[in-house]
């Protein structure tokens, strides 16, 4: 039977409760429209999918899917999926997961996720607040921000989500916008067709206690030029014009213009998101603006051997030489005596 | 002096030296040379929680008391018949724990003025310090004739001296007349690759024998006839073994394929490296980055269709219990084992307590009631995971498994049952929809179950979580909707009752004191009764392997005695319980907070101050 899925399909009959203007909606959409492609792309039927969240304003998105879903507990998102994708390898496993979820309460899980390579896609929305609890910083919050628990400024530094993610030994980093919809929606199929850990950070408005905290780049006016959406295999040129690029000088990026000072389009880089060396990808997660645009796109997606592969080659090589076959063998194996 | 050879019907040895002189291992052989010889048997080590601790010292010691009789032995025993001190700490630390009649063995080489000043003893003489030179001494040089006997064997000097064990160990086996073979079939198979050190241990072991044979310092020998067990085929297994099978047997018969989510911690650790070993039976285990992941792992796992376990002590039972909350409220399958140790925090880990039973009962956030199910012996382990496993998956619900250090770690023989014997495991799985949408809280009339939905289902499609929710599974915060919800989990659990056995009570059904003990106590409470009967005293023992909900008979058992003494390693936790389910009886306790075992002696002058 041809099975083609529209993005109905994944809709539940759960009303969206999120507050209007949120940015989530856009991201439950790009999902949800991402849905069919992935059915299609991978032969994927939608009673494979099982989405799997913490807590937070996010993670009522399971909710709203009409898969499979759990609804986790605070931080526990990356345990929960974990032990989903253990015991049935054939589902298809999506965490949703916000930067309080994963990076603060449940940053052990998070890490210790992405080290094992376990083929769970993750999507982790960074609002740089807490917003079900109404507004305290997060682990992201910038440096110095006003919230209800740092009325002075905040005296912490933020993490860097893609660079916890390499520092985990990451394969697969990817980053969007909430208004980038259709970003979205392929970095979603990317993360689908990668096998391993995927962590896509959506960079997320929360309309109600940080908002506008991502408008310096996500403003549709600025967007173009103060932020470079990578491809593999092509150049890193970005810009309203699309002349601007990015080349390495010593150890650091820099942006050029092409035309200018004799720069040509041969002299940007190519993005390699297959590189295996996290070098380069660590410096172009780091980027800030304004001295850099900020990385959106797949910036990393390298092929390991995954958590999957190894439990499965595992078990194949023991069984093959087991002498143990059922609970009966294994009650009389080793010393025994006769009581006669 | 007159060779002796008595045959008598129990003999309790008692190994300890310093945690670096094998002891455990000691004491694991020549209990395994006495379980094949036939005899029961029943084990308590007793070491410390640092695997090195300072050499010589009083807190480094390390010991392994085996009981081993021709009769029926259900404690390891109070009070020892032969110790064994490999160190002047080691004798300190465990005289008290031999008989005014024992025969103790010491190794003289290291009763130098060093190592007596390191024990702490005050003069040059250890055994007048304690009393004890009243007492069968035997002085021996372990560790010289040990480097004696190894002298040409081109082993370095570490390892000849870490082969002293053996040499005391042989001594043993020549005073209680144990076969051999099976200790050198262990060597042989541990040195598989290194057959020399094989061949050396081998060798002390035979030196020890003989050694012991020529000195004429041992003046009794002792053979203690095989027990007049059941017929069948027997293996000795230690409760952290039995645990880890009973779940494994549990994943066989209900089809159910076995996860375990599990972070190590003493003492239950075990459970976990078995089930790791049987991948071969499809066993899936995860060693997780802490005991939260460990259960929320398994509460995923168990979401997605296997049937998932997740093991702890009670430190990480605490760090566990949030998510306990959210597998109850999902009303999904979970074995949780505590395998319960000293505490409060990390208290004395090595050490056996009973005192998590408060934790496992209350110890969670809104309306939680769990099932809790207690092991009573190393070997009943394996019934009681079994069962928990039966029941979580059949009642579609977490059941906590209270199992102790000192059955987890101590072993006896076990008649080897048939799976055919064990009864077929029936989770309520759906396969096809009955319904649309799918109602995911929609119950069992009997049992009030919920219907089991693996993801990958068609039709299926479901969500689930820690939020309240009706039963066709939409969020709902109404007030009545959540009494309601509240009530149904909590009849669920009450309702196990109508499928657990009937409390049974040792000795007569009415008389004078009812002992009431749970879990690991039931080899001591046992053979207190039978003294207690020798005496001819109205005494019978309710032990209860179901704490909640408890065996629909209880409170017609309780009803049934003038007296009950409730007795337990810890400050009252059962008995405070049981006020709160039967309030008109009168409840005395028996409570013993020390990290060790009960005696025998104890409960039976407990119980006699009573009648």
């Amino acid at each position: 039977m041809e099975l083609k899925y529209t993005p109905q399909d994944f809709k539940s009959n759960q009303e969206v409760k999120w507050c209007p203007g949120c940015g989530d909606h856009a991201i439950l959409a790009s999902v949800q429209r991402a849905m069919p492609d992935i059915c299609e792309a991978l032969n994927y039927t939608r009673e494979r999918f099982v989405f799997v969240s913490g807590i937070g304003c996010s993670s009522r998105f399971p909710y709203y899917m009409n898969t499979y879903g759990f609804h986790g507990i605070h931080g526990r998102a990356s345990a929960i999926s974990t032990g989903v994708k253990v015991a049935n390898p054939t589902l298809t496993v999506w965490q949703i997961t916000g930067d309080g979820d994963a990076l603060a309460i449940g940053g052990n899980h998070f890490i210790h996720a992405i080290r094992r390579n376990i083929d769970i896609n993750i999507i982790l929305f960074n609002n740089q607040i807490y917003g079900l609890t109404k507004g305290q910083y997060s682990p992201t919050s910038k440096l110095g921000m006003v919230t209800k628990t740092s009325p002075f400024g905040t005296v912490e530094h933020p993490f860097n989500p893609g660079a916890l993610v390499l520092g985990a030994r990451g394969t697969f980093f990817a980053r969007s916008l909430d208004v980038e919809l259709k970003l979205t929606q392929d970095i979603m199929l990317a993360s689908a067709k990668h096998d391993g850990t995927a962590v896509t950070e959506v960079l997320v408005n929360c309309v109600i206690f940080n908002d506008k905290t991502h408008a310096t780049v996500s403003d549709k006016e600025n967007r173009a030029d103060r932020t470079i959406v990578l491809k593999h295999g092509e150049p890193m040129i970005f810009g309203k014009n699309r002349d601007k690029g990015l080349i390495l000088v010593g150890r650091t990026l820099k942006v050029v213009k092409i035309g200018e000072g004799g720069i040509t389009e041969k002299d940007i880089l190519i993005h390699d998101a297959e590189e295996e060396n996290p070098g380069l990808h660590s410096m172009l997660i780091d980027m800030k603006y304004p001295e850099l645009p900020i990385a959106l796109g797949v910036i990393r997606a390298v092929k390991d051997k995954t958590y999957d592969d190894n439990v499965r080659d595992q078990v194949i090589d023991v069984k093959e030489h087991a002498q143990i076959h059922n609970m009966d063998e294994l009650l009389r194996s080793g010393s025994t005596w006769e009581v006669k | 002096m007159q060779h002796k050879v008595i045959d008598t019907k129990e003999v309790v040895i008692r190994f300890t030296g310093d945690s670096g002189d094998g002891m455990q291992l000691t004491g694991t052989l020549f209990a395994d040379a006495s379980a094949l010889y036939g005899n029961d048997i029943s084990t308590f080590p007793d070491y410390p929680a640092e695997i090195r601790a300072p050499q010589g010292t009083v807190s480094g010691v390390s010991g392994f008391q085996v009981n081993i009789g021709s009769g029926e032995i259900k404690t390891p025993g109070d009070f020892c018949d032969v110790l064994v001190a490999m160190n002047p700490a080691a004798l300190k630390a465990n005289a008290k724990w031999a008989k005014p009649t024992a025969t103790i063995i010491i190794d003289s080489d290291t009763f130098d003025e060093k190592g007596i000043l390191k024990a702490g003893f005050r003069t040059m003489d250890p055994v007048k310090e304690l009393s004890i030179d009243d007492r069968n001494i035997v002085y021996a040089a372990i560790t010289s004739l040990t480097k004696e006997s190894l002298k040409d064997s081109g082993l370095d000097p570490k390892a000849i001296i870490r082969s002293k064990n053996m040499f005391t160990l042989g001594m043993c086996y020549f005073m209680f007349n144990r076969p051999t073979e099976s200790t050198f079939a262990y060597i042989d198979k541990k040195f598989r690759k290194k057959p020399e050190i094989a061949e050396a241990n081998k060798k002390v072991l035979m030196d020890g024998f003989n050694y012991a044979g020529n000195i004429h310092a041992i003046p009794n020998t002792y053979t203690i006839k095989p027990a007049k067990l059941e017929k069948g085929v027997y293996r000795n297994i230690n409760g952290n073994q039995a645990t880890a099978w009973g779940l494994i047997a549990a994943s066989e018969k209900s089809g159910i394929p076995l996860f375990c989510g599990s972070y190590p911690i003493t003492p239950a650790t075990s459970i976990l490296e078995e089930l790791a070993l049987r991948k071969d039976l499809g066993v899936k285990t995860l060693q997780c980055e802490d005991e939260i992941s460990g259960i929320c792992t398994a509460i995923g796992a168990s979401y997605a269709g296997n049937f998932a376990v997740t093991t702890t002590s009670g430190p990480g039972l605490s760090l566990k219990i949030e998510a306990l909350g959210l597998a109850m409220i999902t009303e999904l399958p979970l074995v949780l084992v505590d395998v319960q140790r000293g505490g409060p925090s990390t208290g004395i880990p090595t050490k056996t307590e009973q005192t998590d039973l408060n934790q496992a009962l209350y110890g969670r956030n809104g309306e939680c009631p769990i099932a809790v199910i207690a092991a009573h012996s190393p070997s009943h382990c394996f019934e009681a995971a079994f069962y928990a496993g039966k029941y979580a998956m059949e009642h579609m619900m977490p059941v906590i498994l209270l199992t102790e250090g000192f059955i987890g770690n101590g072993s006896e023989p076990w008649k080897i049952p048939s799976m055919k014997d064990y009864p077929e495991i029936n989770p309520p799985i759906i396969k096809q929809p009955e319904e649309t949408p799918f109602w995911p809280y929609k119950r069992d009339e009997q049992t009030l179950a919920r219907r089991w939905a693996f993801p990958g289902t068609i039709g299926l499609e479901h969500r689930v979580g820690g939020l309240e929710k009706n039963n066709n599974g939409a969020i709902s915060s109404d007030p009545l909707v959540h009494e309601r919800m509240v009530a149904e989990r909590a009849e669920k659990v009450q309702r196990l009752a109508n499928y657990i056995p009937e409390q049974e009570v040792i000795g007569e059904e009415k008389g004078e004191v009812l002992i009431v003990g749970w879990g690991g106590t039931f080899g001591h409470l046992y053979t207190a009764v039978k003294e207690l009967h020798e005496q001819g005293k109205s005494v019978s023992l309710a032990h209860f392997d179901y704490i909640f909900p408890l065996p629909k008979n209880t409170e017609k058992i309780l009803s049934n005695f003038k007296k009950i003494i409730v007795c337990e390693l810890n400050s009252g936790q059962f008995a405070n319980y049981l006020r709160t389910q039967h309030q008109q009886f009168n409840y005395h306790q028996y409570n013993k907070v020390q990290g060790q075992p009960f005696i025998v002696k104890e409960i039976v002058d407990a119980v006699n101050a009573l009648l």
